[in-house]
């Protein structure tokens, strides 16, 4: 790597965590919301999404490589860090840990969740539809990983916006970083609730 | 008459920088009001194990005696921090002192902290006020900002925050929030901002600010109450007007 890219990367990490990767995970949600709603509905919002003008173009370079940086750049991060949380209990420590455990969690699911989805969908003519996420999750196994996926990408999303507002010199004061931590963790409630409830539906 | 009280120490220790390191445990009669470095002298005036085998007297450093020059930093039950301020009445026992583990061990507890003096250097940490002619009395600060500018002065180089951050380690160049935190103190002064991009270059570079990961353990940690994340956060905010001048803006220095 060549010398001194280190700040550029850093933030260019931190700047596509929050922009598109997470800006695409809400309007994944939503969508998958929609299914809370009937077969109807949900096939309807995946069609209009699967149909948006340029989604080719959307996919590869609003979704698909920002994410592939993202989780590169955060593997190495998260594995260049000494944990320590045994001996440093405090809140903060424990959220850098969950923050780097939930990115690794969540690239881990994130691979599978293309594999049987967009990678059928594309290359073996499977039909993006309310069945094929009721067929993917209706085992119990199925499920409970697909639950803990979506509730680690959600984490690792809220409390990332936290540190995006540190890193970026927004939140400076520890009373505006104590403020942002609650309202992070508000996000993380409510963006799981919507999360769970939506692949509940197909189950 | 009744026993006299004992205190158990568990002191790990090493030989040289590159032995293995080993334990050893010391019995030292109770005073009131004991701290660590006077159990560390009770040991050296008689090096003999809580099993009555005698040994070479445990090394430490010290120098201030008061928690001002951050010499005498150890890892104090699990703990960073001084062991002059280090009070066994206030410590479970047996009380167990390490060496910090972040920087090489030179014997027992003696750690060398160059790394902390030479990040100093990298980033300028001074007032550049020396010239081949009288420059003259510089700019005034206001009081509060002294005042406000004396709690990051405080900083002693001890190494506490550097020991708790996880993102301090053989695996990273992190230069660590010390050193960070007196860029934000000699950027602040009248004169020592005659310096500023020089110290913001410097930060912005490998090894710089952007490795804090924000545990904040080394807010938490400081012996001195220095805001060391406040600093960061600070320098963060500056980072990015800075990146953004340099990339769309001005040619100005």
């Amino acid at each position: 790597m060549a010398a001194n890219r280190e700040f550029f990367n850093r933030r260019l990490h931190s700047l596509l965590g929050v922009i598109p990767v997470g800006v695409f995970l809400f309007v994944h949600l939503t969508v998958n919301y929609q299914a809370t709603k009937g077969v109807e509905a949900y096939n309807k919002a995946a069609e209009f999404m699967g149909n948006l003008p340029y989604v080719l173009f959307l996919e590869i370079f609003v979704i698909f490589l920002p994410l592939l940086f993202h989780a590169i750049y955060g593997i190495y991060i998260a594995f260049t860090a000494k944990n320590n949380v045994h001996q440093y209990g405090w809140f903060r420590n424990w959220m850098f840990l969950l923050q780097r455990l939930t990115g690794i969690i969540t690239l881990i699911y994130v691979v599978w969740h293309v594999w049987n989805t967009t990678i059928q969908a594309k290359f073996f003519n499977a039909e993006v539809n309310f069945d094929m996420m009721a067929n993917i999750v209706d085992n119990p196994v199925t499920l409970t990983l697909y639950i803990i996926g979506i509730v680690s990408a959600v984490f690792h999303l809220s409390n990332g916006l936290w540190s995006f507002c540190v890193s970026w010199g927004l939140t400076v004061s520890p009373k505006s970083q104590r403020v942002f931590t609650w309202i992070t963790m508000a996000i993380f409630v409510a963006m799981s609730y919507v999360g769970v409830t939506a692949i509940l539906a197909f189950a | 008459m009744a026993e006299k009280k004992m205190i158990r120490f568990i002191i790990t220790r090493q030989d040289n920088p590159n032995s293995e390191p080993y334990k050893e445990e010391f019995d030292i009669p109770y005073r009131p009001n004991l701290n660590v470095i006077a159990a560390l002298m009770e040991i050296r005036r008689n090096p003999v194990t809580a099993d009555g085998k005698k040994t070479t007297p445990v090394v430490w450093e010290m120098n201030c005696l008061e928690e001002v020059c951050g010499a005498c930093s150890m890892l104090i039950n699990g703990k960073p921090r001084q062991a002059c301020s280090a009070i066994v009445d206030h410590l479970e026992t047996p009380i167990r002192l390490e060496p910090l583990k972040t920087f090489p061990v030179v014997r027992d507890l003696i750690v060398d902290r160059s790394r902390m003096f030479d990040a100093l250097k990298k980033v300028k940490a001074w007032i550049p006020i020396d010239g081949s002619y009288d420059l003259g009395p510089g700019p005034r600060m206001p009081e509060v900002k002294r005042q406000w500018a004396y709690e990051l002065s405080k900083c002693m180089t001890c190494g506490c925050c550097l020991e708790a951050c996880p993102n301090v380690n053989d695996r990273s160049a992190f230069i660590g929030p010390a050193a960070l935190s007196q860029v934000r103190l000699f950027n602040a002064h009248p004169t020592g901002a005659m310096h500023k991009a020089e110290r913001m270059a410097t930060i912005m570079g490998d090894g710089g600010l952007a490795n804090c990961g924000n545990s904040q353990n080394c807010v938490q940690v400081c012996p001195k109450g220095i805001p060391l994340t406040t600093s960061i956060a600070a320098l963060n905010r500056a980072a990015t007007i800075q990146s953004f001048r340099n990339f769309f803006g001005s040619d100005e220095v």
